[in-house]
């Protein structure tokens, strides 16, 4: 956990550096004007635009080496720990649970939202919860048809449907 | 004594059958509404505002247009507590410092209590806010008008200051986590210039700026379910063996006096922060939530289930939704977003906001007021009535519940925004937060700080523009002075007690 720690401490030092870097971008209009011409105070316009996000990212920077020292110091508490970053059940978690919501995320440009939903709590309930078949498509092809009904219809916010969208046309034709 | 009898009277008006009927059906509309993640009042009152002429054509008047959207505005503030406590994802901004401690007792398996504490303090803040504005709505509002962009910019970095409290113990990592919130609220399109700031690698997507429920929902919605399921190897997380019965519900209620402190403290800062034009419900309620923790004689506490944390920040929501009607009504200034669309409203039913909207229409304002009163009432029973079902959400499995949250977060963003862009930005955000959270990053103060980072910063920057520069505008300004000093102690204390507690130690080892 420690060299976790400081590795972090040294991957968001590193990110807060580029943050320094691009706050002091010049403006798309001059791009020949100098870089971080803009972080300081600008003749009659006050603060210039990259004011408050350069300053802001230097804090951080050098948080990221507070956080780096105590973590070579093993004074914060993830440091103390023998252990290691994640264990098995952990990256478990983290590969089914959230590569699940991830390719959830891809499936709605194809399927859209209804039909990757109904995807993705089939493939929740069985593969990680080992539901029943019965309950599992029984939920999964209700959420989508609630949600359709409260976004779509009640709200009319219109969710997109990918690829199934000719499937929806007639449901348009009758609820909105 | 006349306030009282014009108060009476417009009580009487609200009660009557076709009011009272839209007072209900606003305040249940605004529950549900108000407890969709990706939902909040503004939605629920911008979507039903056309809905409102077919109301005044039949009625004839704006009152009971008035009346149902003020209506859905309160009912929202009590639903966006549901899904913080229920399912941990904050259902609109005013309900994010409802999670801290919401969603830990729904964990322990005390869902009811909270919920129940956030019925019964929204209730009160929601009646002490009322009362307050009735007694001193005009001599309010010309104070609220004292407030410039110093004083603005001054109450951000007082709200900020009792953020630190929010971290716990590793200062670095909060102050990292307000940085790199207010930082992140940078990104898009700079207000003042016009400029495009932060758009990282150049993808456009970025132009639209990192929007607050992309980080609440993947902090609080992708995140927070991760760790539970990371952390919880049993797979029984403790939330399915809540109690739904009504004696249960009405032992909870016999118990909110516990919570009386933190109910005071957020119905008295709700209201002040909710009057302040551009503020709103949000500032009140993360504000309260740190001064009832700083101001705790168990501060640690907090953030494990303690039912003053519940109470503070819900009592300030309400509390700040009436607040924020003040300056509404009475300059003409929204309040907050909600609040500017109820101003959208009243113009295009022919009134004229502004300091004589009370003496000149008092056929329109003191209905609505009493409506205040009818509908306070109305949510509170409605949500108590309710309670039995959002618990009965929590007898899931967990199995099935977390799919149905990570589709929820999936879809409260898109809902909110319609863009893709931020759906997806909101799962790499989750995914990044969880890895956080694993090494003891605090990120609700990221979560805060993108909130308030867009009010804070035109604030500062104008601040500096009319006073070429110079800093000492916010120590020097009668108002921001006292709350910039103020500021600066709360940020520096921690620094104190480090000091402090190096001194003490050489002391200790040579004893």
């Amino acid at each position: 956990m420690r060299t976790a720690e400081m590795t972090t401490a040294g991957l968001l030092a590193l990110f807060s550096l580029y943050l320094m870097w691009i706050s002091g971008a010049p403006p798309a209009w001059n791009p020949s004007a100098p870089r971080f011409a803009n972080i300081g105070m600008i003749e009659g316009e006050g603060p210039g635009s990259g004011f408050w996000p350069f300053w802001l990212s230097l804090v951080m920077f050098m948080c990221c080496l507070w956080i780096g020292w105590n973590g070579w110091r093993r004074k914060s508490g993830p440091s103390r720990q023998e252990g290691p970053f994640l264990d098995a059940h952990s990256w478990r978690t983290v590969i089914l649970v959230g590569g699940g919501v991830v390719g959830f995320w891809g499936l709605i440009y194809v399927l859209g939202f209804y039909g990757a939903i109904f995807v993705f709590m089939t493939y929740y309930m069985l593969v990680i919860g080992r539901h029943s078949l019965g309950l599992t498509l029984a939920i999964a092809t209700a959420l989508p048809v609630v949600s359709f009904f409260f976004f779509d219809v009640a709200m009319r916010i219109v969710l997109p449907k990918g690829y199934l969208e000719p499937l929806f046309i007639p449901l348009y034709a009758v609820f909105l | 004594m006349d306030i009282v009898v014009a108060l009476m009277q417009g009580i009487a008006v609200a009660l009557e059958p076709m009011n009272l009927g839209l007072a209900i059906l606003g305040v249940v509309v605004g529950l549900f509404v108000g407890a969709m993640p990706g939902l909040g009042s503004v939605n629920g009152v911008a979507i039903l505002l056309p809905f409102t002429f077919v109301i005044q054509s039949m009625t004839g008047s704006p009152t009971s247009p008035m009346i149902f959207l003020a209506a859905i505005y309160y009912g929202a503030m009590y639903g966006g507590a549901i899904s913080s406590i229920t399912l941990g994802i904050p259902g609109a901004s005013t309900a994010v410092a409802t999670t801290f401690d919401g969603r830990p007792l729904a964990l322990k398996g005390q869902a009811d209590k909270a919920l129940v504490t956030a019925a019964v303090a929204s209730f009160a803040g929601g009646t002490i806010s009322n009362i307050l504005f009735t007694a001193f709505a005009p001599p309010l509002a010309s104070v609220a008008l004292k407030f410039g962009d110093p004083e603005i910019f001054a109450l951000m970095l007082l709200a900020f200051a009792t953020f630190i409290g929010l971290g716990g113990d590793d200062i670095p990592k909060t102050i990292f986590s307000i940085c790199l919130g207010l930082v992140l609220a940078t990104v898009g399109f700079d207000i003042v210039s016009g400029e495009p700031r932060l758009i990282f690698f150049e993808m456009t997507g970025f132009m639209n700026g990192i929007r607050f429920l992309v980080l609440a929902i993947g902090v609080y919605g992708i995140a927070e379910m991760l760790w539970t399921i990371h952390s919880t190897r049993s797979g029984d997380t403790g939330m399915a063996q809540v109690d739904v019965s009504a004696r249960r519900i009405w032992q909870n209620i016999k118990e909110f006096p516990e919570a009386w402190r933190g109910t005071l403290i957020g119905s008295a800062l709700g209201f002040f922060v909710g009057i302040l034009p551009a503020a709103g419900a949000t500032p009140g309620s993360l504000m309260s939530y740190g001064v009832a923790k700083m101001t705790s004689r168990k501060p640690e506490t907090y953030g494990k289930g303690s039912i003053d944390g519940v109470a503070a920040p819900e009592s300030a929501n309400n509390s700040a939704s009436t607040g924020a009607m003040l300056p509404m009504m009475t300059l003409g200034i929204p309040g907050s977003p909600t609040t500017a669309v109820l101003l959208a409203g009243m113009v295009i039913w022919g009134l004229q906001p502004g300091p004589l909207l009370f003496s000149e229409q008092p056929d329109f304002v003191w209905p609505l007021v009493g409506s205040f009163y009818i509908s306070n009432v109305i949510a509170l029973l409605v949500n108590l009535a309710f309670i039995p079902l959002f618990l009965w959400m929590l007898r899931m499995p967990f199995t099935i519940l977390a799919p149905i949250i990570f589709v929820l977060s999936l879809v409260g963003v898109y809902a909110a925004y319609q863009n893709m862009f931020d759906v997806g930005l909101m799962v790499m955000v989750g995914l990044a937060a969880f890895f956080l959270r694993v090494l003891d990053y605090p990120l609700a103060p990221a979560v805060l700080a993108i909130v308030l980072g867009p009010i804070a910063e035109p604030k500062l920057r104008q601040s500096l523009l009319f006073s070429d520069g110079d800093f000492t505008i916010f120590l020097t300004r009668p108002i921001a002075g006292p709350i910039t000093v103020i500021a600066l102690v709360l940020l520096l204390l921690p620094l104190f007690k480090l000091i402090r507690n190096k001194l003490r130690k050489p002391a200790a080892v040579a004893d």
